[in-house]
């Protein structure tokens, strides 16, 4: 028994991504099994691991946790990265629920026909460009520091940098109007626990492709 | 300036009611300002008080906060109903969360187009029956306990009863095989802060009828 986070997902992004990169951030070592049959998924089904059928599931301190809220709220908390207080936290959530919203647009992506993928890929360079980033570029501006909240890294942070490196998959130079958004993606993708995951040979998964899509949708069936 | 939350919302359920509920268990006074048309939305808007543009927002303790799940979870650990320490705070995360992704079916589903709302209604009883309440009849069967965590009234009970009442407003008998559900239900509806909000007259909103539905889609569309 490692004692290490177990997590049980697809060898993909979806859900299971911002938990991977959460842990890195956090310098926790995690292990993974991957989802590759329907078989095996039937088999976590009925050994009664999912509480509601479904994953992402993380194997962490004695819990099958499921809920991707849950798991990032229990790391961000076990991990020091969840600010110091009430307030702090507050701010961190709501942080962290506008880049799980815009995030939350690229979730499906994979999914697409190649028609709807170019119409989606407009909604979420417009979404992020007057909407969010916006938001957060002015969050940098106000307190000049650092990091998003109280001066200190957190999972907000690490939630922002995942989110902008997606979007900038979608439209690569989707960061032109927001020079503190450039500086701060420099600087926490520096910082060393960060720097290992994104290297190559690290557990960050890569874009998803057709085969992600079609182990999910056979896994699931999901048609 | 009277120091009580205030929320901003359109003047029914949506995603503002469990934010209501939540106050109202923790015997928190507050107050509202209906948005009444897109108008309304564009001025707050305007006025740079929407993080994201979006309501729900609540003004409290000198913060606009906006992100529902942001604003449950300042209340909760506010009112000391997260549970005492990080493993029940796990828990109540776990089953808060499944149980917004029930009430997200049935929210939804005034919003259907009307060739889809009997696929959306079949989908919600079953997943209800089948996947959401027998895990909380079994989180109740397993410890038999009062509460769904730590013995203790918490925002999970509040969600649930929530939720419970509002799966029953679509199919009155939904909790038909749940018994412990039923126990539980009409074990948290007696709180007298539950209560209280339950009566005529309280902040509680009524579930949106059907003529009222392209009023909100215009306001948020």
């Amino acid at each position: 028994m490692a004692g290490k986070p177990k997590l049980y997902y697809f060898d993909g992004r979806g859900k299971m991504e911002s938990i991977r990169w959460l842990l890195a951030a956090a310098g926790v070592e995690f292990e993974e099994e991957f989802l590759e049959t329907r078989e095996q998924y039937e088999k976590l089904l009925q050994g009664g691991s999912l509480l509601f059928q479904q994953v992402p599931m993380v194997e962490i301190d004695g819990m099958k946790m499921v809920q991707t809220r849950a798991i990032l709220n229990y790391i961000a908390a076990k991990y020091n990265l969840y600010g110091k207080d009430l307030k702090e936290r507050a701010l961190i959530d709501m942080y962290v629920g506008g880049t799980d919203d815009l995030m939350g647009l690229m979730l499906m992506f994979p999914f697409l026909s190649a028609e709807d993928k170019e119409k989606q890929r407009a909604v979420i360079v417009q979404k992020a460009t007057t909407r969010y980033f916006p938001a957060y570029e002015k969050v940098l501006k106000d307190h000049g520091q650092n990091f998003l909240v109280g001066n200190n890294f957190s999972w907000a942070d690490v939630h922002l940098l995942e989110a902008i490196l997606m979007v900038e998959e979608k439209k690569s130079d989707v960061l032109s109007g927001f020079p503190r958004l450039q500086a701060f993606k420099a600087r926490i993708s520096s910082m060393p626990t960060i720097k290992k995951f994104l290297e190559p040979g690290s557990q960050r998964k890569p874009v998803s492709d057709d085969k992600y899509v079609a182990t999910v949708r056979r896994v699931l069936l999901m048609y | 300036m009277s120091g009580k939350p205030k929320l901003h919302y359109f003047n029914g359920r949506g995603r503002m009611e469990t934010i209501r509920w939540l106050l109202a268990a923790a015997g928190v006074e507050f107050e509202e300002c209906f948005l009444e048309s897109k108008d309304d939305l564009t001025k707050l808007q305007k006025d740079g008080v929407l993080l994201f543009q979006q309501v729900p927002m609540v003004e409290i303790d000198g913060m606009k906060m906006v992100q529902t799940r942001a604003i449950l979870n300042y209340i909760a650990a506010k009112y000391n109903l997260y549970g005492k320490d990080l493993k029940e705070r796990a828990l109540i995360d776990m089953y808060v969360e499944g149980i917004t992704d029930l009430s997200e079916l049935l929210m939804t589903y005034p919003f259907q187009p009307a060739d889809k709302k009997e696929q959306h209604f079949a989908t919600l009883v079953d997943k209800a029956t089948n996947r959401y309440f027998p895990v909380y009849e079994q989180v109740l069967k397993d410890h038999g306990q009062d509460f769904l965590v730590g013995n203790q009234f918490s925002r999970a009970d509040v969600q649930l009863l929530e939720t419970l009442l509002m799966a029953e407003e679509y199919k009155p008998d939904i909790l038909a095989k749940f018994p412990l559900l039923q126990k539980f239900k009409a074990r948290i509806s007696n709180i007298p802060t539950i209560k209280k909000f339950l009566q005529p007259g309280s902040q509680r909103k009524p579930p949106i009828q059907e003529k009222d539905v392209p009023k909100v889609m215009k306001i948020f569309y």
